[in-house]
Order: C-alpha cells, then sequence, then structure tokens
C-alpha cells in the first residue's frame, strides 16, 4: 500500500468531476436560474373561482382530465360533462377550457414551455388569438 | 456459535416468511390515495345534452329529383365551412390533395352496375350527391388496425377519431365508394374561414363525413340536410314510423353497389 496519496487524489478528482452539475450549479446557476412560472388567469377564469376540479387536482391531472372527455366525446358522444361540484361542463377543449383560459401563452405555454412537454393539441384544435 | 448450512437455510427461509407477510398486510391497508382525493365525493359523469337527437341507426335519402346543381354546391359549401374541410383545389390548383366530404358526380358513376344504357336525359344529366353511406356492414371499419375508424353501436354512424388515425390509409382502400380523403399536407392554409367551434385535421390522417355527429348531438340536422332545401331526408332507419321510413315505403328507392353488402344507410331515389 504505497500508493494511498495517489488513491486518495484520484478519488477526489473523480468525485468532483462526477459531482460537476452540482456544484456547477451551486455556484454559477442559482443567479440565472429559471424560477417556476405561475400561469396568469384572465378575469373570467378569476370570476368562475373553480374550474372542473380543484386546482392542485387540475394542475397535475388535467392531461387526464381531457384524455377522457376526448375518449368520451369522439367515441361515445356523451358531450356533457358533471363535474364532481354539481356544475354541468360541455366537454370541449376549444369551446369550455379555452373560453375561460383564453390566453393560452400566459395559460398553457408557461407551465409546458418551462418542463418542456409540446401537446400536439394546437395541430387541430384551435385556440383564440391572443389580442392586447 | 456454530455455522452450519441447516442454521443458515432455517434464518433465511423465516426472514423471508417475515417479509412477505409484512408487505402483504401493507398492502391491505387502505392507501392514502384512495381514501383522499376528489374522486372520494361524487364521480364526475358523461351524458348526453337534453336536446340531443337519438336514433338506432341514422339514414339519409336522397331525393335527386328536386336536386340541381345549385343545390348541390350550397349543400357542399354548407358542409365543408361547418367541417374546416380545406379547399386545396381553390387555394392551391392541387387536384391530388382533394379532400371532400359530400360532393357530386354522374348517375353511371354514382351507381356502375345500375344498367345505363339508353337513361333518361334527366339522369344523363342530373348531379347525384354522394358521400360517406354510413354502411351497416362498414369495411373501411374492418381495415382499420388502431380502431381509429368505428361504427358507433348507439346510432350507427361510421366515425373517425382523428387522435388515433396513423394515416395507413387501409380504410381508403377498402372503401368501395371512395368517401374517404387524406390529407397529404397541414390543411389549416387551405381553410378560407376557420369554424372555431369544430377542430381542423392534421397531416397525416384520414378524414370523412360524419353524419354531423356533433350537430346531432346538440339537436341540429345535418348541414347538408338543412341546405338541400327538403331534397335529403334523415332519420331513423329503425324507426317504422320515422318520414324517411315513410318516404321508403311510398317511393322506390335504391343504394350504391349493393352487391358488395356493405349495406349502406344512404338511399337514392332516382
Amino acid at each position: 500500500m504505497n500508493d494511498k496519496n495517489k488513491i486518495i487524489a484520484g478519488l477526489i478528482i473523480f468525485f468532483v468531476v462526477l459531482l460537476f452539475p452540482f456544484w456547477f450549479n451551486l455556484i454559477f446557476g442559482a443567479a440565472d436560474a429559471a424560477t417556476a412560472p405561475e400561469p396568469e388567469l384572465t378575469d373570467k377564469a378569476k370570476q368562475a373561482e373553480t374550474c372542473v376540479a380543484e386546482t392542485d387536482y387540475m394542475r397535475t391531472e388535467h392531461m387526464q382530465i381531457l384524455d377522457q372527455w376526448r375518449d368520451m366525446v369522439t367515441r361515445d358522444g356523451k358531450r356533457i360533462y358533471k363535474a364532481e361540484n354539481g356544475k354541468e361542463y360541455e366537454a370541449s377543449l376549444s369551446n369550455t377550457c379555452m373560453d375561460c383560459h383564453s390566453n393560452k401563452e400566459k395559460f398553457c405555454d408557461s407551465c409546458h414551455n418551462y418542463t418542456s412537454v409540446d401537446p400536439y393539441c394546437w395541430d387541430c384544435h384551435t385556440y383564440p388569438e391572443e389580442t392586447e | 456459535m456454530e455455522n452450519s448450512r441447516r442454521r443458515f437455510l432455517k434464518t433465511a427461509g423465516f426472514s423471508i416468511l417475515g417479509v412477505g407477510a409484512g408487505s402483504m398486510l401493507i398492502g391491505l391497508a387502505p392507501g392514502p390515495s384512495e381514501a383522499a382525493g376528489p374522486a372520494a365525493e361524487t364521480k364526475p359523469v358523461f351524458v348526453d345534452r337534453p336536446d340531443a337527437k337519438h336514433a338506432r341507426r341514422w339514414g339519409m335519402v336522397i331525393d335527386t329529383r328536386g336536386l340541381d346543381a345549385r343545390t348541390c354546391r350550397k349543400m357542399e359549401e354548407a358542409c365543408h365551412s361547418i367541417h374546416n374541410v380545406p379547399d386545396h383545389i381553390g387555394k392551391f390548383g392541387n387536384k391530388n390533395h382533394e379532400i371532400k366530404w359530400i360532393w357530386d358526380t354522374e348517375f353511371k358513376h354514382a351507381f356502375p352496375g345500375q344498367e345505363a344504357e339508353f337513361l333518361s336525359d334527366r339522369l344523363e344529366n342530373a348531379p347525384v350527391p354522394v358521400l360517406c353511406n354510413h354502411c351497416d356492414n362498414p369495411p373501411c371499419v374492418r381495415a382499420c388496425p388502431t380502431r381509429a375508424t368505428f361504427k358507433r353501436e348507439k346510432d350507427g354512424i361510421v366515425l373517425m377519431d382523428f387522435h388515433r388515425c396513423i394515416g395507413c390509409r387501409f380504410c381508403m382502400a377498402a372503401c368501395p365508394f371512395g368517401a374517404r380523403s387524406f390529407n397529404f399536407r397541414d390543411p389549416r392554409p387551405a381553410i378560407e374561414d376557420e369554424n372555431p367551434e369544430f377542430p381542423t385535421r392534421m397531416k397525416g390522417v384520414v378524414e370523412k363525413c360524419n353524419f354531423c355527429a356533433e350537430r346531432l348531438a346538440v339537436g341540429k340536422m345535418p348541414a347538408c340536410v338543412e341546405a338541400s332545401g327538403g331534397a335529403l331526408t334523415f332519420g331513423d332507419l329503425n324507426d317504422p314510423d320515422s318520414d324517411i321510413r315513410k318516404l321508403l315505403a311510398d317511393e322506390y328507392a335504391i343504394r350504391r353497389k349493393p352487391n358488395l353488402g356493405t349495406f349502406p344507410s344512404v338511399f337514392y331515389i332516382v
């Protein structure tokens, strides 16, 4: 065991390189790290107060709800969604969701861009044009 | 302490038993995700709109005697504008990319098996509107590998689920009526006025007439029927008291390519 120093030095170098993303981010990344976006609500959405489900649930599960809506409407032709809060909604992305959340860029896109997801809804479905 | 094989096996066996029983008990306990959560109150349900139109088997009778080219154009325009059907011919002059849900043709092309020698002058020149026949035994549905096209059991409409279509075009090869069109390119640039209430399609999917399923769901008649000025009758083929069945009882009506056994739901009075 005469190479103790070499081994320890090698190990240190190895871990420094291995943990590069972490220490690099700690030293240089903190300043310009992107903060989690806060989707902006339109006045209409604020007035409605509640979406088709609780906000937290919508935040994590809206894609499942949209999937369910899609299958029920296109395959079974059932177009009215009776939500848990007792209200009835027409199950339609373009005509119901985008009626309240008419600011696609500040509502949908802000989170989707941050998390780097690229849903292909808008290849076919339309959304209201942003008017300044 | 003696370390024998016997002793090792005994300890190992008991440990496995213990771990197995423990995880089983944990599995039996109600999970937090089931107990709480929004699904706990009342499950959301899907229902029809109260004004939706219902039938066991939707069908159409086209009375070619009351149709002229102008009415056919009106029907086509009504359908294509409501459903965001792109006009590749008008926009780019490209016949190969044409997409059509309803169009008109000549008698001899609509009914190729029909005897057409010494045809009456009226039939020789009359436009015959053709569209998806919403067959009772649809060959396109059998051909579709993803079940993107399907026959809706509740009312017999043959529908497309554009989300699922992978653009293989087996259905187009299977359809004996040429009722289906393929989006060889993005349809959006070729749509004059987009109807925001109906989605467009994307490049690479097949589309066809949907018997205005989205209008029936809100209690409206199909767009072509409304634009036809009475030449088209729409109703339930399974209801003997419906208008369409009364009309079929009075008049002799033919269907396109009946020898193929697809049982079209579109009838023609010629």
